[in-house]
């Protein structure tokens, strides 16, 4: 798998290593990664945002968008484009500093959650062994940029917004990581590629751990969706009450951060589901087991896909939560139900009666 | 140190400014809110943002010019605004438009209905942030836009009424195009309700949400739907049965919660009405003359006439002083949603902002009609 | 109940009514200022009459007068009975306000208010509700004049 990709990474290695000490070509390896991980996540970035108008559409009995390029493909790389052309422009009395401070916050937690995923068994940025608690904590340095974007704008509907951002994913993550921590108990391991290899044997996650895996899955999803402000918790940028909530003030490309953002976050919340629960890059009953010319990260975009394209069907089905409504969806019966379920997993993993 | 040993924590009251540009007043409505954190302490509506003076215009217009301005009032139900002056004019001079006249007005002010109806309810799920909702919605309204604007030859601002009858015809596929639509309508309707009605989401929202009391709702001259979400028996086509619909026969939806979604079930069930009371005449549109001939220059008796229409929104009342000359003395529009637009700071004070949007969603304003 | 039988409850409260349907489809009856309130909230609370809906509340100018014109109607027995009011004081034009009667003319007597000039008093709130709080003159009377933006015929 991946032969022609890592015949060439290898040649590179070798390569930089020929022609400079070892020091500089280290570094230059670590450049040439990142660049490569940044263009990654711009295009995915890209097509998700693409992929979220297109199945709108297809949701609203229109077309979406299809004018730059065939069926639109170009659509998003000309609205970046425009947006990175376009003045960042601010009103006076915004704090200067924290305000242009805000969006890096948001891009750079999803840019280093990004580097830890096994999109294959070779694909991987950086194997940490305690791959889920990283990604973990990594992705809630987020809402500080949401809280301070929201706080230096100096708009009373930023200021809304920002503060339920804050209540919203301090009180989800929670249930994110409680839910998270049932899987990790089954799986026995925090590094995301061992947890993998634990599913190559023993069968995907979700049905190794059954019942409480499936609680887990469904809780993942719902804290998940209000993780990533998407709808229908997307109260943070509700337009029919705020406006824009955080982000009204931001115009151009720091704008395009924080849009941009949405996505990530969406393709790493998708993505922690696929690793923990559907095996990650592995195939459905290994059918492409032996195969070895077969790129095994296609199974994982597949996966991550199909995830996504749930996230959006709730997005366009449901109408908005209300602020009290959110927390005691979260305080009152998830997280109760997750702390059950975390016993559940316990007693399931004791009897040892997982499938 | 009161503060300290009371447990509580000081909060500041402050002020944000809903509209004149803001996504969920549906126009250049401006309130000015008192909110303490979340919730609403007060609502101040401050009005005028699309004034026309429209009640100083008429005094100086002609009366078929008048016909032409309410169109631009509340131009969701421009057709039935049309017919309130129409009917106004028709009563002072006691002109009897013939039956095929009164047939097909009731027929366009229900097609006018749905259509209304049918925005409010893509808005609706729009402004509860179901954004699918309004382009299902959309799908239908166009429908009816293209029938108004084969027989009318415009789609929004329509004209068609005038002082004892129509401008025109009927256009020869009216007919079988609205029958057509009828089909269509009544396959989706159901689906609307499945996606947006029943989510438990939606219901959350909407329950509870902005209790008005029958007292209350007659006291702030609330009409329309929101009033007889309240229970207040007040359907003007009932009470004061104008055009044809004192021989079709419907019923007044009437619910008696009084919250967001009792007047959302109304709107519904009215929707299921105007269904009904289009088909009921859509068959036997009578022959006859469109237009009872009238003088060139209408000039009015001396007197006062009042005529109520029931728009989409609530009772539309139209007051005619007349001296005698070829212009009003006087012409007051009293339009529903000005009235309506009263109760607001009444049912939305203590809830928070988003049941604000929720509540003014199922007002279904239009501003131009608050401000004339 | 008929007309005849509204006014003969009507006038049996004071002497200085006036009533008249010509011209009109409903019974009018002119009130002085000074009775205009008591006479609304008799209107409204004597069980027979019961006029709990102000469906229309209408600022007019004639001429020489301002007045004010309610038009009432019962939700339960649908009769109606238009209340009208006249004061002389185009200067300084004061009327009761009758927003404690029935809620809904708070915001119709501010409008009044706008576009008349009439003062109501005890009235809550009232302040400019359409045009800008320094607007000078009132719009909807018959002597305003603004030469830039207004078309006269």
């Amino acid at each position: 798998m991946m032969n022609i990709p890592l015949s060439i990474t290898t040649t590179i290695h070798d390569w930089l290593f020929s022609i400079m000490p070892e020091g500089a070509a280290t570094i230059t390896e670590w450049v040439l990664i990142a660049a490569a991980y940044l263009a990654l996540f711009a295009v995915a970035g890209l097509y998700l945002v693409l992929l979220e108008r297109k199945v709108a559409a297809w949701f609203q009995f229109r077309l979406g968008p299809n004018r730059v390029g065939p069926w639109g493909i170009f659509q998003t790389i000309a609205d970046a484009l425009k947006l990175v052309s376009k003045e960042i422009y601010s009103n006076r009395k915004v704090d200067k500093f924290l305000f242009n401070l805000a969006p890096y916050f948001v891009i750079i937690a999803s840019l280093m959650a990004m580097a830890v995923f096994p999109f294959s068994k070779q694909f991987q940025g950086f194997d940490i062994n305690i791959g889920v608690f990283f990604l973990f904590a990594v992705s809630s340095i987020g809402v500080i940029g949401l809280l301070v974007g929201g706080w230096a704008s100096n708009n009373k509907y930023s200021l809304i917004g920002a503060m339920r951002s804050g209540l919203q994913t301090i009180s989800y993550e929670l249930s994110v990581g409680l839910s998270i921590l049932t899987m990790v108990l089954l799986s026995g391991s925090l590094q995301l590629s061992e947890i993998i290899e634990v599913q190559r044997t023993g069968g995907w996650l979700i049905f190794q751990g059954h019942i409480p895996a499936i609680i887990a899955f469904m809780i993942f999803m719902i804290a998940g969706t209000a993780e990533t402000n998407r709808a229908p918790f997307d109260l943070v940028e509700a337009e029919s009450e705020l406006g824009a909530g955080f982000h009204t003030e931001y115009s151009g490309m720091q704008f395009a951060y924080f849009f941009l953002a949405e996505f990530i976050n969406m393709f790493i919340i998708a993505s922690i589901a696929v690793v923990l629960f559907f095996g990650g890059w592995l195939s459905p009953f290994g059918i492409t087991e032996g195969i070895t010319w077969f790129p095994e990260v296609l199974w994982f975009i597949i996966k991550v896909f199909m995830i996504i394209l749930l996230m959006m069907w709730f997005r366009w089905t449901f109408p908005r939560l209300r602020v009290d409504q959110l927390l005691t969806l979260e305080w009152k019966y998830l997280l109760p139900i997750n702390m059950v379920n975390l016993v559940l997993m316990a007693i399931v993993i004791w009897l040892n009666i997982t499938l | 140190m009161e503060q300290l040993t009371n447990n509580k924590i000081k909060t500041e009251e402050y002020f944000i400014n809903m509209g004149p540009q803001h996504p969920a007043a549906h126009g250049v409505l401006r309130l000015l809110l008192t909110i303490d954190g979340e919730i609403i302490k007060n609502v101040d509506p401050d009005l005028g943002y699309i004034h026309r003076s429209i009640e100083k215009m008429c005094e100086r217009d002609s009366y078929q010019q008048i016909v032409h301005l309410t169109d631009r009032m509340d131009y969701l139900s421009s057709h039935i605004n049309n017919g309130a002056v129409c009917l106004a004019v028709e009563k002072a001079l006691e002109l009897e438009v013939t039956d095929r006249v009164k047939v097909i007005r009731t027929i366009f002010d229900e097609l006018t209905r749905l259509a209304s109806h049918l925005l409010w309810w893509g808005v609706m799920g729009m402004d509860l942030g179901a954004l699918t909702t309004y382009f299902y919605a959309f799908r239908d309204r166009e429908m009816i836009n293209d029938i108004f604007e084969e027989t009318c030859g415009a789609r929004l601002t329509m004209n068609y009424y005038v002082p004892g009858g129509l401008m025109f015809d009927l256009h020869p596929n009216f007919v079988n195009r609205v029958k057509k639509f009828l089909v269509d309508i009544k396959e989706h309707l159901p689906e609307y309700d499945r996606l947006l009605t029943g989510n438990v989401i939606f219901q959350k929202r909407t329950k509870g949400i902005g209790l008005l009391s029958k007292e209350d709702a007659i006291s702030y001259g609330v009409t329309g739907p929101v009033a007889r979400g309240s229970g207040v028996h007040c359907d003007v086509r009932k009470t004061h049965p104008y055009h044809a619909y004192d021989r079709v026969d419907f019923e007044e939806a009437l619910f008696t919660e009084g919250d967001t979604f009792a007047r959302y079930k109304v709107r519904i069930k009215e929707m299921w009405e105007s269904i009904s009371i289009v088909e009921q005449l859509i068959d036997n549109i009578p022959e006859g003359d469109i237009k009872v001939p009238t003088k060139a220059v209408i000039k009015l008796p001396k007197g006062e006439f009042y005529q109520r229409v029931e728009t989409a929104r609530g009772e539309l009342g139209v007051y005619i002083n007349s001296t005698g000359t070829k212009n009003p003395y006087r012409l007051k529009f009293r339009s529903p949603g000005f009235s309506n637009l009263s109760v607001l700071n009444h049912i939305s004070k203590g809830g928070k902002i988003a049941d604000l949007v929720a509540i003014m969603a199922s007002f279904d304003f239009v501003i131009p009609d608050i401000d004339r | 109940m008929e007309n005849q039988e509204i006014q003969k409850i009507v006038e049996s409260w004071s002497d200085k009514l006036e009533f008249s349907e010509e011209g009109s489809e409903f019974l009018n009856v002119t009130v002085p200022a000074e009775e205009l309130h008591e006479i609304c909230l008799k209107l409204k609370d004597t069980p027979e009459l019961k006029f709990d809906y102000l469906f229309c509340l209408t600022g007019i100018d004639w001429g020489e007068e301002l007045g004010v014109i309610y038009h009432l109607e019962s939700t339960e027995y649908r009769h109606n009975i238009v209340v009208k009011v006249k004061t002389a004081d185009r200067e300084n034009p004061k009327i009761d306000s009758v927003n404690d009667i029935w809620r809904t003319a708070e915001f119709h007597e501010m409008e009044v208010f706008d576009f008349f000039g009439i003062r109501f008093n005890n009235h809550p709130n009232l302040k400019r509700l359409f045009l800008t709080p320094d607007w000078e003159g009132y719009p909807l009377r018959k002597d305003y004049v603004d030469e830039e933006n207004m078309v006269i015929k």
